[in-house]
């Protein structure tokens, strides 16, 4: 991020900034990552930024929360380009990689009505196989239907 | 194949071979000419949670010729699983009382998850839409036993190609052995655009036409299937397709002389009786034929050798 860039977002204390998000994805990651209800975290978001690398791009910035690996792996879905700065006193303390796993455990539900999974009673976990990643195809390991990134996103866990 | 089947993907194509070679040893076995107690002491759970009589008779009788004994979940409308017990928890306790289980489900999926569930091998005998791959073997064992291999037969399929899991599973399982598959059926019946797609990307010769009767002299197989009545949204839609295709004893005097004539069972009116006295009539062979290959794939997936094995 250029210091021109990053003065459109106010300097965080500690926290995360996720940047280079593909521009108007930036509501959907917050709801990938689940942390559009936490309220605890302030969170401030840009969109439709100008980036040097990609045309525009959106930036998250979540203050006082360092996100997990397994939150990192979810937003890899929506934004493999997406880079992530750990900052601990204003400064980036560390960067971290986003990757797309083989295998989503727990981040969404079966699409299909009569998948075994789609009893809520059943106790084994939801998972979903990564068959492509552009664009994002995912499939059961129970019943093989196939799903995208839309229907991943309406069927958050 | 690692402990369990599931869907056809779970066994290479020499496991495949390897497996009707197997099966094809039983065969005194499962005609009673010999008694050969491979699994003497091992107990197969027969859990089928939609009825289908002959797919469990098939896998109990496999297992008892084979010395081994059966226990069955019972009448579904009185088991636990109404009285809202999940697979999983039934699962658990079956992985407990037996060596082994084979599950039919109205779920799609539910194999695998009860495979996830278990320590025990798991045969799918049927996931709701989803896999049926002991009959997928019995099929390839048919047409092997009458042709004396797989590859590069031509075999038609017919009938209800769109919602008969058979035929899907079949079709990609013959067009691994480099098969050229005729899909004929009416419009409204067809193979699913995306099975149709798979099978031409991986190369595979395929055509489609509602025309039986012009295929019959090139064929080295034809599989009948049944039109089912409540795949149909009102009688006038049925009645349109209903008894479109019936094989006939004269329709077959054009045909090979070592074409064979398959069906799933049970029929309707898609082969007629006098059709069953000609030499090209396989399907009651076929029904017997999963006897063999469940008693095959049991021996497999305990991991009991099978004499003479090395033949
Ligand atoms: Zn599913």
């Amino acid at each position: 991020m250029s210091t021109s860039e990053m003065r459109r977002v106010t300097a965080i204390n500690n926290g995360t900034v996720i940047d280079h998000i593909p521009a108007g994805s930036a509501l959907s990651v917050l709801r990938m990552l689940g942390i559009s209800d936490d309220r605890a975290s302030p969170i401030s978001l840009v969109m439709n930024v100008p980036s040097s690398k990609h045309g525009r791009k959106d930036i998250i910035k979540v203050e006082d929360r360092e996100l997990t690996q397994d939150e990192l792996d979810r937003l890899a879905l929506i934004a493999p380009k997406a880079s992530v700065a750990i900052i601990r006193s204003y400064a980036v303390a560390e960067k971290r990689e986003v990757t797309i796993g083989k295998e989503l455990l727990n981040v969404a539900r079966c699409t299909y009505s009569n998948c075994i999974t789609n009893n809520s009673r059943e106790p084994l976990d939801h998972r979903l196989n990564v068959v492509k990643t552009d664009p994002l195809e995912l499939r059961c390991r129970y019943c093989g239907r196939s799903q995208n990134m839309k229907e991943l996103i309406n069927n958050l866990i | 194949m690692d402990g369990d089947l599931i869907t056809m993907d779970d066994m290479t194509n020499e496991e495949i071979v390897s497996l009707l070679d197997d099966a094809e040893r039983l065969l005194p076995v499962a005609h009673g000419e010999e008694f050969l107690p491979l699994l003497q002491g091992k107990l197969l759970a027969n859990m089928f949670f939609e009825p289908s009589t002959r797919t469990r008779m098939s896998f109990e009788t496999a297992m008892k010729r084979l010395g081994g004994d059966v226990v069955n979940l019972g009448d579904v409308k009185s088991s636990s699983a109404v009285k809202g017990e999940t697979l999983y928890d039934t699962m658990r306790m079956v992985d407990g009382y037996c060596d082994i289980a084979a599950l039919r489900h109205p779920r799609q999926g539910a194999a695998q998850y009860a495979a996830d569930a278990c320590y025990i091998p798991i045969m799918n005998g049927g996931d709701g839409a989803g896999h049926h791959p002991t009959q997928t073997l019995l099929d390839l064992f048919t047409i092997r036993q009458a042709h004396g291999r797989l590859d590069g037969l031509t075999v038609a399929l017919v009938g209800d190609l769109r919602y008969g899991r058979t035929v899907h599973s079949l079709s990609h399982a013959l067009a691994r052995f480099d098969c050229e598959l005729i899909f004929i059926s009416p419009n409204q019946l067809s193979m699913p655009t995306e099975i149709v797609s798979d099978l031409t990307e991986s190369g595979s010769k395929i055509t489609e036409t509602d025309d039986l009767y012009s295929a019959i002299p090139d064929v080295d197989v034809i599989y009948m299937t049944r039109i089912q009545k409540e795949r149909f949204p009102d009688d006038d839609e049925y009645a349109k397709v209903a008894g479109i295709y019936k094989l006939t004893a004269a329709d077959l005097t054009a045909a090979k002389g070592e074409m064979i004539v398959m069906h799933p069972l049970p029929r309707v009116d898609e082969i007629s009786p006098d059709v069953d006295a000609t030499r090209h009539a396989r399907y009651f062979e076929q029904a017997f034929n999963g006897v063999v290959a469940r008693m095959a794939l049991m021996c497999k997936l305990l991991g009991v050798d099978i004499p003479g094995g090395a033949a």
